[in-house]
């Protein structure tokens, strides 16, 4: 390719105190991927999203994304340059309407100021007129229109993790970070899953980085994955590469024994 | 637009209760000790209701509340006594000294969470009231007298327009960032939300309306004490916010109503005032323990009956 990459990681790591959590991260992503992150249990996968999403201040090594350094930014700058995620465990705002949930995703897409909503300004109906139709075309989208109503906290858990996604795209992003989107799904639910991811990654023209252990999930819609192990990168390519190496095997299933 | 038609049904609902309590009170049917509790009930309210944008929209747990009172209370004070300038004047600088106070203790403390913020808010209101106790200019521990000019008029405007403003604020982007950061502040903070924005700003626009309460307070008991603003009345005030339900401001409305009319019949009972008062808190929250209104408005109700009208 000859653009530039969208995100480039360059040995970032983090270490609190003396331990170090991850170390030596090398990442290239490119417009419009559709990249995996695996990795055994505490191999460090949501650190590293941490890391990418300002969470965390990286304590070595460089992040860049469309042009950009991300080291030292605050999570909500993070987002505001493109780069949305949604989390392990689901965090919606439970007591908000589904419709507000996206809402706040739309928020630092309007920019009517505190005082014309105080004052009820023409600038404050305009606002957040736009930003009710945007959410509500969103959730026709994702099909979660007919719970606008509904909180957050009541809907069934499959469509929770669809209104959190739904909500991480309304922020716009270019680099959407998925943090285990099938965990707790069932065969169907996972399946209807693999193809939203499909589908709204050719609609939003999204480049997708996305943890996951559910590997025939991961196998078959990622390009190409990294494989995390102790807080390392051990392995990176196609599945089909990553399936048969040897040091993916051995993180996974322990050492083979010398004959 | 629907907006627009529940405002101006709050506007003339609102003018009627002015014009209705102010006549009976020209007319003597309302005498001083009933006209006098109405206005403390207003005072309350603001109160209630700017403690409710801090704990119940932005969920950050302050209980230094009283502090802000109190340099209302002592800002206007010295408008009015000390400098001679009108009563309006006076609730103004009240209103943005309150303000400034509430963003220099916003600023560092607001990073604190849950127990720690309740700590560091406490402390601080202590900190006014023994400030105040110790500066002469202000009458030190006997207190200072102010003259008395708060009348309904200047207590229902003022308590109008916090109502408004508190209840603009929070039906709007800003309120949903408020409220999306008392929900989960991590998602709010991935969800490009400036989160220590937003607390700051509620922090400061609740202590504006506290100082303004301040104002009306002072102007309202001839003299006043840092006595008055002790841990105490910030625990009263948060009392509202909490027995109203957290995040319903008609919740706190209520509670401060309700509570201003018992304690104020309760004063012929002192011996036991304070016993009822407590076995009032705790039937409350035994039988609702989410508050009077749990997280409801009283405009929920007639969204239900009225059917669809909620739908734009």
């Amino acid at each position: 390719m000859t653009n530039n990459p969208l995100l480039q990681v360059n040995k970032a790591g983090i270490s609190f105190g003396g331990l170090k959590a991850v170390s030596e991260i090398n990442m290239e992503l490119h417009q419009g991927e559709l990249i995996g992150l695996i990795g055994p249990n505490g191999a460090g996968k949501t650190t590293t999203f941490n890391l990418l999403t300002g969470v965390y201040t990286p304590t070595e090594g460089d992040i860049t994304f469309d042009g950009k350094r991300l080291n030292g930014l605050k999570p909500y700058q993070v987002t505001r340059s493109g780069i949305s995620r949604t989390f392990q465990n689901i965090r919606l705002f439970n007591e908000l309407s589904v419709l507000d949930n996206v809402k706040v995703a739309y928020h630092s897409l309007a920019k009517h100021s505190i005082l014309s909503s105080i004052l009820r300004l023409p600038s404050h109906f305009a606002g957040e007129k736009e930003m009710e139709e945007k959410s509500l075309e969103f959730l026709k989208i994702f099909q979660l229109d007919k719970y606008k109503d509904e909180k957050a906290k009541n809907l069934p858990y499959g469509q929770q993790r669809r209104l959190e996604i739904a909500r991480a795209l309304a922020a716009g992003p270019k680099l959407l970070l998925l943090d285990e989107p099938a965990a707790g799904m069932n065969p169907q639910e996972t399946h209807e899953l693999m193809e939203l991811i499909a589908f709204i990654r050719k609609q939003f023209n999204l480049t997708i980085l996305l943890i996951e252990h559910d590997m025939p999930l991961v196998m078959g819609i990622c390009e190409r994955i990294y494989v995390l192990d102790h807080g390392q990168l051990i392995a990176e390519g196609t599945p089909d590469v990553i399936r048969n190496h040897p040091k993916v095997i051995e993180a996974y299933l322990g050492e083979e024994v010398a004959e | 637009m629907k907006k627009s038609k529940s405002f101006w049904v709050f506007l003339i609902l609102s003018a009627l209760t002015f014009g209705v309590i102010q006549f009976l009170m020209n007319t003597g049917i309302i005498d001083d000790l009933y006209s006098n509790m109405i206005i403390l009930m207003a005072i309350n309210i603001m109160l209630a209701v700017s403690l409710h944008l801090v704990i119940g929209i932005t969920g950050q747990f302050s209980i230094g509340h009283a502090g802000f009172l109190a340099v209302g209370a002592y800002v206007s004070a010295i408008v009015t006594m000390k400098l001679g300038l009108p009563f309006f004047v006076a609730i103004l600088a009240a209103g943005i000294v309150a303000a400034l106070a509430g963003l220099l203790v916003g600023i560092p403390t607001l990073r604190l969470r849950g127990d720690y913020l309740a700590i560091a808010t406490l402390g601080f209101a202590e900190i006014i009231r023994i400030v105040f106790l110790n500066i002469d200019y202000v009458g030190g521990a006997a207190g200072m007298q102010v003259n008395r000019l708060t009348t309904w008029t200047w207590a229902f405007v003022c308590l109008f327009i916090t109502i408004l403003v508190i209840v603009n604020f929070t039906n709007s982007r800003h309120g949903r960032a408020a409220i999306s950061i008392r929900e989960n502040e991590i998602a709010a903070d991935a969800m490009g939300i400036n989160t220590t924005y937003y607390k700051v700003a509620a922090f400061a626009l609740g202590s504006f309306f506290a100082g303004v309460a301040g104002a009306l307070q002072a102007h309202n008991f001839y003299i006043i004490q840092p006595t008055n603003f002790g841990f105490l009345k910030s625990f009263d005030i948060l009392i509202y916010v909490v027995l109203g339900g957290l995040g319903s401001i008609s919740g706190s409305v209520i509670a401060a109503v309700f509570l201003t009319i018992i304690s104020t019949y309760l004063q012929d009972y002192p011996e036991t005032r304070m016993i009822i008062y407590s076995l009032v808190l705790v039937i409350v929250m035994l039988y609702r323990p989410k508050g009077l209104m749990g997280t409801k408005e009283i405009t929920d109700l007639f969204k239900r009956k009225g059917g669809n009208n909620h739908d734009k």
